[in-house]
């Protein structure tokens, strides 16, 4: 492959690192504050939107392996482009948020475009290392993001605590690599597959050790019980954009790594004791812990943490319920896609709800919803929007996730996928509670007397109405959609067929 | 007019998003135009019951287009003799809960009225669809709008956030089993189309066995969509969101709950339930009688809860209960008579009824919930044992009242009673023990009408001093004009129905008669 080949193929990348250094450097060098506020955060929006038209572009060339370590093809452009729109929505709502918080604004877009960066990387590694350290540089940027508001005590808590859980199921994943490394002598996915295909039974048993803690440094990212300890305080803690973030992309992150590592490294395993049996029992788990634990939460993000374990256990049941054949629409995967970029509007719409609120009225208590319709209909109306489509209610995009991967499971048709068919639901009964114990708040009590309208700035209203927008438009059109889930796992799917 | 069913459907829709570019304060406009809006799906769907060819019978106004082709989801709408009065119902009651709401509602109009008109479309939507998960989609939809109404509007006192909630989730929970049943047909039989699934079912035929004869997942998928449309018809004892939702919501809410959603439990059971699972259904009618037996249950336990009842709204409420449970018990005959061509006729009898029954049910139980409103606007109380003797102030509202209630009863003469008859008429013939017990519950719906409703409410001497004393001097008026333009259409049907169900009968037989085969 050429320079100029490869350059093209890490544009997405290239046009990102450079933003970010760009927004660093006109943040250090420019010392008019009130027009900067404005500019910088503009800035780094074209910049992204440069890097989103570079991925789109990149849609049509033929899959292709650059450097050796990472993969551009359409499973990865996925996982770009829902990397750099959260980043850019994230940015959109952060701007009113920043204000009057910390006079440090300029690195903290840098520092996005950043873990931005990381997670087009990470999604592309088709070797442990070009996997591990996209992880790592995702993981400290985002440290340092959740503790950004530094004279916020909760914030700080954030970050240190997201850090010390994060050093320890990192450095057990290293682990879990070093023994895939010292069973088969590679560090690439192909050649793992490879290797494994021809070793003994008992070396075999070695494979099975190291999935485990794989999956823990997976489940830290993706927020699956019993790995999600740091997630309720984070949540609660860091700034608002950055819980969105975190349950956004990081997520997503987490989910493109799980599922190239299992997929193409160790796809051998997936049966008996494989990773299939523990990706079921983290499933469920998952799945009642965190519904049940969101029904006694008051704080608004903190909901939203055991929202986002819930919805983690129903995402892997599409990773779970991997079908093989290419020609079905059921394919599991295509429906963890699927669900992905819908839960990517309906939190980040929920969350700019959460924004509007706290920067009218500084808190992100759920009993301060009260009456919220008649200060704020916008905000009210796009909030029950996200909140149907995290319960799953027809017409959302939401609903259409828990249709493809509920349908992928009960297509398997095996006792195992089916109890979680039915654990599932069960759940998403209960979390239907919670979820419309806001919308009570938002639409059944009157607001106190004192209460005014909410004033909403232009770039959250941006961030609700498209958010709300396409969440809708998911639901109701999904067509479009399910192809390009279908699309970007089309490549994988071919690629284990026998 | 191909596109009939499409209008009738999304007109609503099209209002409730005029209604949102209106500003707030133009409450006048908003109650106005969506008046005006609920009459053109009105008109739409008289024309569509005159349009309707009843010779050919079938499906008619179909329309297929793809909608997410990737999982074979398609937009197949259509109407045939069983949907078609229920529309027109749905359009009937819906443009007189906005006219009676347009005088009444004074607090958050906009909403209101938004919502109702999304509430309308989505029920709509469940009348007409031909596809599992656009049914399905339709289904849940009307969800949305009915919580918020109870919620926002309710009575304070009738603890209305619980109510809203708890008829959430009960519907969500059923409706969750329907979900995984659906996509298990899918699974077995490649295809949502409700047409195809119901005729091309069956052994021998060109999809096979339902579930490829495995009669455990057969089981399991009937039981799933059965409790999802049994707990909205509501069927004991998955009836107790019933009550408190019914009670809590405002007058135009009760109306449209009792009056059409309790109805889409019904058409499910009729449209997807009985043709696709015919055999699990016989099996639970007849090998072993679990659904009579609630049908019975109903019937019975929901008369005598109305007899124990002191507040009028809440027993109108339970009284909806032990009627739809006739409905239950011809659905059950119909569905016991499969395989025995000699009680064919018998079969369509009951069906005939039952579908009666929601028709009926749905005019008469919504006009009792526009009286039991009519009197709480003046009153602020619904406790009967604060009434009496309102036969001399308010003869008008008596009268009304009477004849709505006698057919509620089940008078011969007025609507009520046919679709009793039929369903009697059938079960005797089929399941004669059931029936004969089901007909203890005539009894005991006259004893509750006459004695708890019209002996408390309209009897008796009229005492001024404790009507002052329980209603703080609330003025005792008779029915206004608009109270009486929403009764005199329902009782014009109940009374035209009473007399002359042959065109009701008709649009029923057809259905029957392409259920139960030639």
């Amino acid at each position: 492959m050429s320079l100029g080949e490869t350059l093209q193929r890490l544009s997405p990348e290239l046009i990102l690192l450079f933003t970010g250094l760009a927004v660093l450097c006109v943040d250090l060098i420019w010392r008019n504050e009130e027009k900067k506020t404005l500019w910088v955060p503009s800035l780094a929006l074209i910049g992204l939107a440069a890097a989103l038209v570079a991925t789109v572009l990149l849609w049509n060339t033929p899959s292709s392996v650059v450097l050796a370590l990472m993969a551009v093809d359409p499973f990865a452009l996925f996982f770009k482009i829902v990397a750099i729109a959260s980043v850019m929505l994230v940015i959109l709502t952060a701007v009113p948020y920043l204000q009057g918080r910390t006079r440090y604004r300029g690195e903290f877009y840098a520092l996005l475009i950043f873990a931005g960066l990381a997670i087009s990387l990470a999604s592309s590694g088709i070797d442990l290392i070009s996997i591990y350290l996209p992880m790592e540089f995702l993981s400290i940027t985002s440290y340092v993001l959740a503790g950004y508001l530094r004279g916020d005590q909760k914030s700080s808590e954030a970050g240190i605590k997201y850090f010390l859980y994060g050093a320890v199921t990192s450095a057990v994943m290293l682990y879990g690599m070093s023994l895939l490394y010292g069973l088969t002598g590679t560090t690439s996915l192909a050649g793992i597959a490879q290797t494994l295909k021809n070793s003994d039974p008992t070396a075999q048993w070695l494979a099975v050790a190291a999935i485990v803690p794989l999956l823990a440094g997976f489940g830290f990212k993706i927020v699956l019980a019993p790995f999600h300890q740091w997630a309720p305080d984070t949540y609660e803690g860091a700034p608002t954009p950055i819980t969105a973030f975190l349950s956004v992309a990081s997520k997503a992150a987490g989910f493109a790594i799980l599922m190239r590592v299992l997929f193409t490294g160790l796809l051998a395993f997936r049966w008996n004791l494989g990773w299939m049996a523990f990706l079921i029992a983290l499933s469920i788990l998952s799945m009642i812990l965190g519904n049940v634990i969101a029904l006694r939460q008051t704080n608004i993000k903190r909901m939203f943490a055991y929202s986002s374990i819930g919805q983690a256990g129903y995402i892997v049941i599409g990773v779970i319920c991997l079908a093989m054949n290419v020609n079905n629409f059921f394919l599991g995967v295509n429906g963890t896609l699927f669900y992905l970029f819908a839960y990517l509007f309906t939190n980040l719409a929920a969350f700019s709800a959460v924004i509007a609120v706290e920067t009218a009225t500084g808190s992100t208590e759920i009993a301060d919803y009260r009456g919220l319709v008649r200060r704020a209909p916008v905000v009210a109306a796009v909030l029950l929007i996200a909140l149907l489509s995290l319960a799953g209610v027809p017409g959302t995009g939401g609903f259409l996730g828990k249709f493809l991967v509920f349908g992928a499971a009960i297509q398997l048709n095996t006792a195992q996928t089916l109890s979680l068919a039915i654990i599932g639901i069960v759940t998403s009964v209960i979390s239907a509670f919670y979820y419309l114990n806001v919308v009570r708040y938002m639409f059944f009590e009157p607001a106190d007397e004192t209460a005014e309208p909410i004033a909403l700035p232009a770039g959250l209203k941006t961030g609700l109405l498209v958010t709300g927008l396409a969440i809708l438009t998911i639901g109701l059109y999904p067509q479009p959609f399910i192809e390009l889930a279908t699309r970007s796992v089309g490549m994988l799917a071919t690629g284990f067929l026998p | 007019m191909e596109q009939l069913l499409t209008f009738i459907t999304f007109v609503p829709l099209l209002g409730a998003l005029l209604i949102l570019l209106i500003p707030k304060e133009e409450e006048r406009t908003i109650k106005n135009l969506s008046v005006g809006i609920s009459f053109i799906p009105l008109l739409l769907s008289i024309y569509l019951w005159f349009a309707y060819d009843k010779a050919a019978s079938g499906f008619q106004f179909e329309v297929m287009a793809r909608w997410i082709p990737a999982i074979n989801v398609n937009y197949h709408v259509g109407a045939d003799g069983l949907s078609i009065p229920l529309i027109f119902l749905t359009a009937l009651l819906t443009t007189l809960s906005l006219i009676y709401s347009s005088f009444t509602i004074t607090r958050r109009v906009k909403e209101f009225f938004l919502l109702f008109l999304l509430l309308e479309m989505g029920m709509f939507g469940v009348f007409v669809s031909l596809d599992l998960v656009l049914f399905y989609v339709f289904w849940e939809i009307g969800l949305v709008p009915m919580y918020l109404l109870i919620g926002i509007w309710g009575q304070p006192k009738d603890r209305p956030q619980y109510s809203a909630i708890k008829f959430f989730l009960y519907t969500l929970a059923g409706s969750v089993c329907m979900l995984l049943a659906i996509l298990g047909l899918y699974f077995y039989h490649g295809t949502f189309d409700i047409v195809k699934l119901s005729q091309e079912l069956g052994p021998g035929k060109p999809l096979g066995p339902v579930f490829g004869g495995v009669s455990w997942l057969a089981i399991a998928a009937f039981w799933a969509f059965f409790v999802a449309f049994a707990i909205k018809v509501p069927l004991w004892p998955f009836h107790t969101w019933l009550p408190d939702a019914h009670t809590a919501a405002p007058t135009a809410g009760s109306v449209i709950l009792a009056g059409i959603l309790l109805k889409l439990g019904g058409f499910g059971m009729m449209r997807i339930a009985l043709p696709i699972f015919p055999e699990q259904f016989w099996m639970y009618t007849w090998r072993v009688p679990i659904i009579p037996v609630l049908a019975l249950l109903s019937i019975v336990y929901g008369a005598l809860v109305c007899m124990a009842q002191w507040d009028l709204k809440r027993l109108i409420a339970y009284s909806s209960v032990s009627h739809m449970g006739y409905f239950m018990l011809g659905v059950a005959a119909t569905a016991a008579a499969w395989g025995q061509a000699n009680l064919r006729d018998a079969a369509a009898m009951a069906s005939n009824g039952a579908a009666m029954q929601m028709f009926n049910h749905g005019i008469i139980t919504g006009g009792l919930f526009f009286l039991v409103g009519v009197i709480y606007e003046r009153a602020h109380t619904r406790d009967l044992q604060d009434f009496g003797g309102l036969s001399k102030v308010t003869p008008y509202y008596y009268g009304i009242f009477m004849v709505t209630a006698l057919a509620s009863l089940g008078l011969p003469g007025l609507a009520g009673f046919w679709a009793e008859f039929f369903v009697f008429r059938g079960a005797f013939e089929i399941i004669p023990w059931f029936a004969a017990i089901g007909v203890l519950g005539i009894v005991f719906t006259a004893a509750y009408i006459l004695w708890k409703i019209i002996q408390y409410v309209f009897l008796g001497d009229f005492d001024a001093h404790k009507w002052e004393k329980v209603t703080h001097g609330a003025k005792l008026t008779d029915m206004f004009a608009f109270e009486k333009v929403t009764m005199w259409p329902l009782v014009l049907f109940m009374i035209g129905f009473g007399i002359f169900p042959t065109p009701l009968v008709d649009f029923f037989n057809t259905f029957a008669q392409a259920l139960l085969g030639g």
